[in-house]
């Protein structure tokens, strides 16, 4: 076993991710050299994961409030009221380091980890999201990679028992070795039934639940605050294994306790579990926290301090209890089959103690720990603002029905079928709408409200310019909410970025969050819970800025949603919104004319909002049943997946000749809905539509077995639906790169 | 009508089973798998759907023998009727109840989508409200549900017509493609040989609502109320 006492070297400050002006400032706060295990407590408690030193300056200009958000950034997750007594709880969290090691673990606890945080509130899951970004198809681990991350998500939340409903999922030679694994869990909590982390009482005991401590995922924290390179590999035993066995029993076992009325506080071991989670529980309630480790349930042999401390086993909880109440709540844990340890109580010295057989390991001030923690003005450059390309300096390669087969069976565009089929998305018989679409909706309980979910984000927006790219990621959360009926109420960001030490990586992420809260402003979308991941590089090359939203909303009727797939023939398509032709940074100008140019498309919030606004409206009022947002690849992909979903085919009009065709198809304009509507209510609609000032063009009708794209013979939608399913699964098969 | 629904660590549909049994009129209890009886009065016992034990050994072969399937094999040998979905039916394999057994599906992943499903008889307590060779559109969620059993067993169980669903496409057709997970005769369910157990694997449970996605799954549930009304009549 290590020694307590093993001299504190300036190798070993390094081998902690501390820099030396950091440990200077350990010794300085504490007044003399740190013990061994007080080392790895800091360093764990002061990695960027943790400690947000990086990102914490820029973060604190997020709007994070309205009247209907109970609890923002800092709880376990964000808390937003949705009437009727009840409230969401959400957040989403990465897991990029350790699924890139060892993919279905590293994807598993990631989904227990983001579970475990929402119902560490006293809410129970009742649905989960992902966003997935792997390397190009083509690098010799993406395959592997997938099936490992996408087994694992499935693997966990089949298990665990909750739908996983929708997602994001990509390849971009950026991510070749670093690839993104966010997942997202929603809740449900009744609003004066919510729990805190904070510690309340002195002498009260605090109890260790869940699963037994090993020794895996030690310096698990510090792994994700530090670049890969190409011995990363070798730090396979750093990743958790998780047991959404355990998890189930932890769920209901705590939500059984918290209706007990035993609980003061309670908290997850999560990153740097047992430290992070006690130093929370004191920090947060002014109180001082001591532990005896001797009683923490161990799963190995002759664990150290060190080890206990800063071991992420997973499926473990800490609570604060009544101490009238200790027995009633051992029962519950013991029915259940999960361990329940006194091992410590809360103290009125604001002191993090830790003892192990009998001598003290660690005496350290629990409020500095984390108020103290380092916080950086990282110097950051912002990205040069790249050239509008005008629609007419592109010209078609080739025919726009060839364009549209071969965006449709893209890799970034394809159908995802193969990979949400291995997630139970019907457990629980309240999804209302299934993946493939734009937000998932799922019903609250019995009715007769919903909400709609989604992930999103365009990272090579954010590449070409992060402050758009951050609006626009943003805004697209609002739109897919709104395009399935939902009113927008909050989101939970997942912040993926580089190495924040490079003054160009530092530069995107201020510039996206620059972005983001402009965009959260101005739709009234505030930020309640998020997750920054940053050092995602390898070899000293960093992934696209990737600042994953995930966006709830609100459906007050849930049988009054809206859903891609045509419904009837004879129906008018309605485009909604202004359309430039804008092509720079599209997809039709990256995977048809082989280049990736120009500025992204601008984001006009106050068009964001009016448009928006007024499709909700027609959805809500039950005008309207068939609405898709127009994002990747314009209004041609956007048609061509609501007939692919339909089954119905749709005529294209002869359009207006003010731009060129393929601009007008594949041009991915912002703040656009594409909207089927039975002939007979388009003309009041397209009336309403001028009188609001929203831009509403007919573009077609539906009907037939076939897209008629204008100007060119039709495509059957049979061959659009083979191109589009049969890539992914025939590059999983190994058929295709 | 009063239901049992078994729960097991690891159980994780028994609230969307509970859900549809009280939608067709019946009354259901949950009821621990440490127990060693079931309550006084019950008619139909449910192994819920799940990953009882987290399947971390055989899928149900923990479950299979818990303190309370004594109970539940006592019942079934009185002619009391046992319905195991998923995991249920899986549980249903290990503890002896029916024949087979489930194999990691065929393509080796876990699978969750719209499935077809032919009703191979009519005349039984769990499908009197469907008509014989009807389609019904449910679902199915399992890593694990490629029923297997021996020449003989199998041999037994279409001679007797104890075949109790198949999958299929939305003609009623057994093909390949409709039996994702590569079952022996596209079996998704058998009864036993008094037609009083029945496992399946997919999930009526899930479609019994319009809103979300369909209403084909309560007959199976309305057909069991009807059954023990009938009994009682």
């Amino acid at each position: 076993m290590i020694r307590n006492d093993t001299p504190i070297t300036p190798e070993l400050v390094k081998e902690h991710g501390l820099k030396p002006d950091e440990y200077e400032r350990l010794c300085a706060l504490i007044g003399r050299e740190p013990t061994l295990t007080e080392l790895g407590i800091v360093s764990a408690m002061w990695n960027e994961h943790c400690s947000y030193k990086s990102s914490r300056l820029h973060l604190k200009n997020l709007p994070t409030e309205a009247p209907w958000v109970i609890q923002g950034p800092g709880e376990n997750a964000g808390i937003i009221d949705i009437g009727d007594g009840l409230a969401c709880a959400f957040k989403m969290e990465s897991h990029n380091h350790p699924s890139f090691i060892e993919p279905y673990q590293g994807a598993t606890t990631g989904v227990g980890g983001i579970l475990r945080d929402v119902f560490t509130m006293g809410a129970r899951p009742i649905a989960a999201l992902n966003a997935l970004r792997f390397g190009e198809p083509a690098h010799p681990k993406t395959r592997h990679l997938v099936a490992g991350v996408v087994a694992g998500v499935g693997g966990y939340g089949n298990s665990f028992g909750v739908p996983t409903v929708g997602g994001q999922f990509g390849f971009h030679p950026r991510y070749n070795g670093n690839i993104l694994v966010n997942a997202m869990a929603v809740g449900l909590v009744k609003k004066d039934e919510i729990f805190y982390a904070a510690a309340a009482g002195v002498g009260n005991p605090i109890v260790y639940l869940g699963s037994k401590t090993g020794r895996d995922g030690i310096h698990g924290a510090t792994m994700a605050s530090a670049e890969f390179d190409d011995k990363s590999e070798e730090k396979r035993p750093t990743v958790q294994v998780g047991d959404p066995f355990a998890e189930k029993l932890l769920l209901e076992a705590c939500l059984e306790l918290m209706q007990s009325d035993s609980v003061i506080a309670i908290q997850d071991m999560g990153a740097a579990g047992l430290t992070c989670s006690a130093v929370e529980m004191g920090a947060k309630g002014n109180l001082g926290v001591e532990l005896d480790l001797d009683k923490v349930p161990c799963r190995e042999e002759g664990m150290s301090a060190y080890e206990m401390m800063l071991s992420e086993s997973q499926e473990r909880m800490l609570m604060v209890l009544k101490p009238e109440k200790e027995k009633e709540a051992e029962a519950i844990f013991r029915k259940w089959g999960l361990d329940f340890a006194v091992i410590g109580f809360t103290t009125d010295t604001l002191r993090f103690v830790v003892k192990h057989k009998g001598a003290v390991m660690a005496d350290l001030p629990i409020k500095e720990l984390g108020d103290e923690a380092p916080l950086y003005d990282r110097p950051h450059v912002p990205t040069p603002k790249k050239p509008q390309i005008s629609p007419e300096s592109v010209i078609a390669p080739i025919p726009n029905r060839e364009a549209l087969l071969k965006l449709v069976a893209s890799p970034d565009q394809c159908s995802k079928r193969w990979v949400w089929e291995q997630y139970d998305h019907l457990i629980l018989g309240n999804t209302v709408q299934s993946p493939g679409g734009d937000a998932a909706v799922v019903r609250i309980q019995e009715g007769p409200k919903g909400l709609a979910l989604t992930s999103d984000v365009t990272p090579r927006y954010c590449e070409a310019d992060p402050v758009e790219g951050g609006k626009q990621a943003v805004a697209e959360a609002w739109r897919n909410i709104t395009a399935s009926g939902g009113t927008p109420l909050a989101i939970t960001d997942n912040l993926n970025f580089g190495n924040p030490e490079r003054s160009e990586a530092m530069g995107q992420l201020v510039g996206c969050l620059e972005g983001i809260g402009e965009a959260c402003r101005a739709l009234s979308f505030p930020v309640v819970s998020g997750n920054v991941s940053l050092y995602n590089e390898t070899n000293g090359e960093g992934i696209l800025p990737t600042p994953t939203i995930g966006g709830v909303g609100l459906l007050e009727d849930v049988t009054r949603n809206a859903s891609v797939a045509f419904k009837r023939g004879q129906d008018i398509v309605l485009l909604i919104g202004e359309t430039t032709g804008w092509l720079g940074q599209s997809i039709y100008l990256s995977e048809i004319c082989g280049r990736v140019e120009g500025a992204p498309p601008s984001v006009d919030l106050a068009g964001e909002k009016r448009n928006g606004d007024f499709v909700r409206e027609l959805i809500r009022s039950g005008e309207v049943d068939t609405v898709h947002d127009c994002s990747d690849g314009g209004v041609a992909l956007a048609v061509a997946e609501m007939a692919m979903a339909g089954n119905i085919g749709m005529v294209f009009s002869t359009p207006p000749e003010t731009l060129p065709l393929h601009a007008l198809l594949f041009g991915e304009d912002q703040a656009r809905y594409v909207v089927s509507v039975p002939a007979e209510t388009a003309p009041s609609i397209l009336e309403r539509a001028k009188r609001a000032g929203v831009p509403a063009f007919r573009i077609g009708a539906t009907g037939g077995g076939a897209l008629h794209l204008p100007k060119e013979p039709p495509i059957s939608v049979a061959e659009l639906k083979q191109a589009h399913e049969d890539w992914l699964p025939s590059y999983m098969a190994g058929q295709s790169s | 009508m009063k239901a049992a629904i078994i729960v097991f660590p690891g159980s994780n549909r028994e609230g969307d089973v509970a859900k549809a049994l009280v939608q067709a009129g019946a009354k259901a209890v949950k009821v621990w798998h440490a127990d060693s009886e079931l309550p006084p009065g019950t008619d139909l016992v449910v192994l819920p759907g799940g990953f009882s034990y987290g399947d971390y050994l055989r899928c149900g072969a923990i479950a299979g023998r818990a303190n309370i399937m004594d109970a539940v094999r006592a019942h079934a040998a009185r002619g009391g009727l046992v319905l195991g979905i998923c995991n249920g039916f899986q549980i249903l394999c290990e503890s002896g109840l029916l024949p087979g057994i489930l194999m990691r599906n065929a393509n080796l992943r876990f699978i969750c989508h719209r499935q077809f499903l032919r009703v191979e008889r009519s005349d039984t307590a769990f499908t009197s409200e469907y008509r014989k060779g009807k389609v019904i559109d449910v679902c199915v969620a399992h890593g694990e549900g490629n029923y297997t059993a021996d020449y003989e067993t199998l041999k037994r169980l279409e001679g007797e017509g104890l075949v109790a669903f198949r999958y299929c496409n939305a003609q009623g057709t057994v093909t390949d493609d409709s039996n994702r997970n590569g079952s022996m005769n596209a079996i998704a369910g058998i009864y036993s040989d008094k037609l009083n157990v029945l496992g399946m694997m997919p999930h009526p449970e899930n479609l019994i609502d319009g809103l979300t996605g369909g209403t084909d799954g309560r007959g199976l549930f309305r057909s069991l109320v009807q059954s023990i009304a009938a009994q009682a009549a």
